[in-house]
């Protein structure tokens, strides 16, 4: 049975094929669906080939305001909870003191709680405190959620690190701030990428929290849920297909910084 | 960095101890004095003490009680970055972000010295890893990792260098390799050499002078050859290499021998070969090493020179290794005597068995307080 043994020996690589296929296949979509010219408000039906959304993407009324506001919100939720996060990590690994327990598993509570839940909860925090709500409201919710995930994320290469090798460091004469700056940081810093990539993303396309605590601010994850209801824009297939080219030439220009670096040094 | 004044390199323990916040304490009031230059080993098993020690002198643990002296400077409350001492750590601790040339000049850059690449690439050679000095270290081997630890701390030029267990991690082979690397270094470069290690023969090999440690305190200092012949405590004789203790009586003391009573017979040890408080019918252990030992079939019982100490037996085993014979013997004073015979002219009679006579000169002999466990140091030896 030619093809039985051909099958067999090919299993693992069709597999993977599959599981890439099952993985990128909505992307794809997005990305030909922004080439589309629909006919009528909804973008669903595959009408001509036109590159007229991409000349003109902020063509459609408000949606490149709310794309700015969710990448201000992005960027500032991602520095606010990376920061926090990687010190909450240090003190967790590094520092025994009271309630160091009930903190390690506390922090993990947003990611458990039904974000739903969460986000009714947050708003009747800030409706009590009298918060005016719009950006800031929402940068303090998603800092909040991104929180789990940063430490979960640093707390995991922290552990991992040799204490040794900052013992190392300050036996080199590094004092605490070299020590902490050449030899802690750097070993630490995929950990902390990791986590600041992961509170990006989920800041940038949460919609739930978001839709609750904005008041009158409309992000784009908003922006997209409302003028589902009426009709969708191409320009929306253009910012998406956009976004997803932007973190692919990221990671290519990523792995070609470290291949030359590499060969520079050989 | 200029050539130090004298004595400048001497290390100078007072008093130092440690206990820990849980009460237990790593090391007890020890003084010890290491001269400048000398290549010096901390002996003992895990958790005798001796990496707390080394610790203590680089400054990575705060002593509960005395100082640390380098020369004649008081170094107790420096940080480790302000002390003029560097250390290989064991398992190495390597920076892997940064390459083998970054990992060496590390130390150099963090003085503020700017042109350090000559510097480096002279000790990149003479550690023998010049071709790679842009690897990082996990593309090493770990013999090449160890000379980078090496590496790393000496282009400092410390005034005394501490090693933790450096060659724990290698194989056999290459740990006698660079057991003689790091002998052959230090008598190059001249710098004092505190090494901690829970092998032996490592410390016997490399060290001028061996500390051994046991429970937080040191048991005895001296060179190699002192501790192994003359040990003062059944743990350094058992630690040590192996030993025969017998449980003796003391029969008389005649001059400068004592003659003791063992097992129905008679046995000779030099007072001055003896640790511990002679009076007439007090006991004492009687420690013998097996080499020392020459082993006689019973028919030829009469050969034996006058004057040697001697014990009857009977063979229980015999392992054939090569350059010696590995005997036990069954004895009425001890059931497991080990005796090592050089295979020079082999006696084909002496098979398990056989009945035969133990003999030594009495100038091998040493005698140790009988107050104390007569197996301590075995067991630690073979976990270690």
């Amino acid at each position: 049975m030619p093809f039985v043994n051909w099958l067999k020996r090919r299993l693992v690589v069709i597999a993977g094929l599959l599981t890439l296929a099952y993985l990128l296949l909505p992307n794809v979509i997005v990305t030909v669906f922004s080439f589309n010219k629909p006919k009528g408000r909804f973008n669903y039906e595959w009408q001509q080939f036109s590159t007229d959304a991409w000349k003109d993407p902020c063509g459609v009324a408000d949606m490149c305001g709310s794309l700015s506001i969710s990448l201000q919100i992005a960027v500032w939720a991602t520095v606010g909870a990376t920061l926090l996060g990687t010190m909450i990590s240090f003190a967790l690994v590094r520092y025994r003191f009271r309630a160091r327990g009930a903190v390690n598993s506390l922090i993990f509570l947003p990611m458990a709680m039904p974000e739903v839940v969460m986000a009714a909860s947050l708003l009747t925090l800030f409706l009590n405190m009298g918060a005016q709500l719009g950006f800031y409201t929402i940068l303090i919710a998603h800092i909040m959620f991104c929180l789990s995930f940063v430490v979960t994320a640093v707390k995991a290469r922290v552990m991992s690190m040799d204490p040794r090798l900052e013992e190392a460091a300050r036996d080199l004469y590094a004092g605490p701030l070299q020590t902490f700056l050449r030899v802690t940081l750097p070993i630490a810093a995929p950990g902390i990428a990791a986590g600041a990539l992961l509170s990006f993303a989920l800041s940038f396309d949460d919609f739930i929290i978001t839709n609750f605590n904005a008041g009158s601010t409309v992000t784009f994850p908003m922006f997209v849920w409302g003028s589902a209801q009426r009709g969708t824009p191409v320009q929306i297939n253009v910012i998406g297909t956009a976004m997803f080219l932007a973190a692919v030439l990221l990671v290519l220009a990523s792995m070609v910084i470290t291949n030359r670096r590499n060969k520079q040094k050989a | 960095m200029k050539t130090t004044p004298d004595n400048s390199g001497d290390v100078r323990l007072s008093g130092i101890s440690k206990t820990y916040d849980n009460g237990f304490t790593a090391v007890h009031p020890l003084d010890l004095t290491v001269p400048e230059g000398s290549f010096f080993a901390l002996l003992g098993a895990s958790g005798c003490g001796k990496t707390t020690t080394l610790r203590m002198i680089a400054g990575l643990e705060d002593p509960s009680s005395g100082t640390v002296r380098l020369g004649d400077q008081d170094v107790t409350h420096l940080p480790p970055y302000k002390r003029p001492v560097n250390t290989v750590f064991q398992s190495y601790a390597l920076f892997p972000h940064l390459d083998i040339f970054e990992n060496v000049a590390f130390g150099l850059r963090r003085r503020g010295i700017k042109s350090v690449k000559k510097q480096v690439e002279e000790m990149l050679e003479l550690v023998q890893l010049g071709e790679q000095a842009r690897k990082k270290p996990h593309q090493l081997s770990g013999g090449q990792q160890q000379r980078v630890a090496v590496a790393r701390a000496l282009i400092n030029h410390p005034k005394v260098l501490l090693l933790d267990e450096p060659l724990g991690a290698l194989d056999l082979k290459l740990r006698r390799q660079m057991q003689l690397e790091l002998k052959r270094i230090q008598t190059e470069v001249g710098i004092t050499f505190v090494h901690v290690t829970h092998d032996q023969e490592e410390a016997m090999t490399m060290a001028d002078t061996v500390a051994v440690m046991n429970g937080g305190r040191v048991e005895q200092l001296g060179a190699p050859t002192d501790l192994y012949e003359n040990p003062r405590t059944t743990f350094v004789a058992n630690f040590l290499g192996t030993s025969n203790l017998i449980e003796a009586e003391v029969d008389t003391v005649n001059g400068d021998d004592i003659v003791l009573k063992a097992g129905g017979g008679k046995l000779v040890l030099p007072e001055a070969r003896c640790s511990a408080r002679t009076t007439a019918g007090g006991k004492v252990l009687v420690g013998i090493r097996p080499e020392k030992i020459a082993l006689t079939h019973a028919d030829d019982a009469g050969t034996i020179p006058e004057g040697r100490n001697r014990i009857t037996g009977k063979i229980a085993d015999a392992s054939f290794i090569g350059v010696s014979t590995q005997y036990v013997i069954d004895t009425p004073v001890c059931d497991e005597f080990a005796v090592y015979v050089q295979n020079v002219e082999r006696d084909g009679r002496l098979v398990p068995g056989a009945d035969v006579v133990l003999h030594w000169s009495p100038a091998h002999t040493f005698g140790l307080d009988a107050a104390q466990d007569i197996d301590a140091g075995i067991e630690e030896e073979a976990a270690a």
